[in-house]
């Protein structure tokens, strides 16, 4: 028998949305640095940037799904 | 460059890893039998608080929330003191009355006043106990209908914040002193560890967001920067100095960001006003946008405060639950996995905690700057 919350498929599903987010930023700032490896502590911060961003809203399901 | 046998390589670990991995979850449900059945043949001295099940939720969260003692190994627990203000003053006492009840059923008096900590909660005792022993009013959703004296207490977090507060001026008085005295020299020691981090803060923080009035900022950014990394840090260890979960903790990450909230608002220009009083659009669109403009000033700092409160707690509950799965499995094979991945986790979690206090910064650089600049 399946127990537990269903606040975790919830939880889950933000997951797979900010993995894809997050995934496409780094795949994007990859190219960005190949194509202009000068520029590459400049990508790198706004990458970090844009994730946290992205982050952000995977980490607030989290917290939905906790409480 | 021929790579192919070391590929061959990491290829034939990487099988072995995962078949011991598969192996473990085969191996732990026959253990799990095995037990059933030995429980069984012994029911007549079998103990019931030896059967419990262990609840690996209710286990983390215990771990990542505040607490009135402090717990070292085994039985072993520090007392914290418990400064409580009541009607009729201040009542204070060592957490160790409590005797490690967190159960509500040891009541405390002191004053003429009666005590019962329930859940790191500590409430004034119900006159009798109910079914459960506990002396405290819990209904079935388990609410606790008891009053709550205000709790003052130097908590876990609270000695945290202090000790760190002793740590951080210990390493900056030494940088300052170092500077005055080797001034015109190269940095030396702890100095020399510091200022590459001082540095990064100024040219790829402050500099690139607040442009030439970057220096008026430099103090707060700094502060928050290091306060935010000092206490990831302190957090991570998972022994006496450290174990608390400080800047997982909402309160701290609220005022954190309530700091930058005003920093924002009381340095924001009349652009900044404007911006979101009278935007350049047509005048029928300020219904939707002048609200919308507000609320921004104020989701910017909640997003800032939660990102970094969620970012903590979840490496830590991460740690936990794996930790926590050879307690679920009962089986002492499942660590062989669930240890090195935690070790794992731990070695990322030394990256986000840096990561973390440098998004917080640059986040806040970021806001400061939207708030200041000139229009051209």
């Amino acid at each position: 028998m399946i127990t537990g919350s269903i606040a975790a498929i919830g939880a889950g599903l933000a997951a797979i949305g900010a993995g894809m987010g997050i995934g496409k930023i780094g795949s994007s700032a990859m190219e960005g640095i190949a194509r202009q490896p000068e520029a590459a502590s400049k990508i790198q911060t706004a990458m970090l940037i844009a994730a946290a961003f992205v982050e952000a809203v995977a980490l607030f399901a989290v917290v939905v799904a906790l409480v | 460059m021929d790579c192919s046998h070391v590929f061959d390589f990491k290829v034939s670990r990487l099988i072995v890893v995962f078949t011991l991995f598969l192996a473990f979850f085969f191996v732990t449900p026959l253990l799990y039998a095995q037990g059933d059945t030995l429980k069984t043949t012994s029911t007549e001295h079998a103990e019931p608080a030896a059967e419990k099940k262990f609840n690996l939720g209710k286990f983390a969260l215990h771990h990542v929330a505040d607490s009135h003692s402090w717990h070292v190994i085994g039985d072993i627990t520090v007392g914290l003191p418990v400064m409580l203000y009541t009607p009729s003053g201040l009542v204070t006492f060592n957490s160790t009355e409590f005797h490690g009840d967190d159960e509500a059923k040891l009541v405390v008096e002191k004053d003429g006043q009666h005590f019962v900590k329930l859940h790191e909660k500590i409430y004034y005792a119900s006159a009798t106990a109910n079914e459960k022993g506990e002396y405290a009013d819990v209904d079935a959703a388990e609410h606790v209908k008891n009053l709550r004296p205000l709790d003052f207490s130097i908590t876990k977090n609270v000695c945290t914040l202090l000790l760190s507060v002793v740590v951080i001026l210990m390493v900056f008085l030494k940088v300052a002193n170092s500077y005055k005295q080797r001034s015109g020299k190269s940095p030396k020691g702890l100095q020399s560890w510091i200022e590459p981090l001082i540095i990064f803060v100024r040219d790829d923080i402050a500099k690139p967001n607040l442009g030439h009035k970057y220096e008026r900022f430099m103090p707060y950014l700094l502060t928050v920067f290091f306060f935010i990394w000092f206490n990831n840090m302190l957090g991570l260890v998972p022994f006496l100095p450290g174990g608390a979960n400080l800047t997982g903790n909402i309160s701290i990450t609220v005022v954190l960001a309530t700091i930058t909230f005003l920093m924002v608002n009381f340095n924001g220009n009349k652009y900044y006003w404007k911006h979101i009083f009278t935007p350049d659009v047509p005048w029928w669109l300020y219904i939707v946008l002048v609200p919308v403009e507000i609320i921004g000033i104020f989701t910017k700092p909640i997003a800032l405060a939660i990102r970094l409160f969620a970012n903590i707690t979840a490496g830590h509950i991460l740690v936990l639950a794996l930790i926590g799965l050879i307690f679920v499995f009962n089986s002492v094979f499942v660590s062989f996995v669930s240890v090195p991945f935690a070790l794992f986790i731990y070695g990322i979690e030394l990256l986000v905690a840096f990561i973390q206090a440098f998004i917080f910064t640059i986040l806040s650089a970021l806001f400061i700057g939207m708030a200041i600049e000139e229009h051209h």
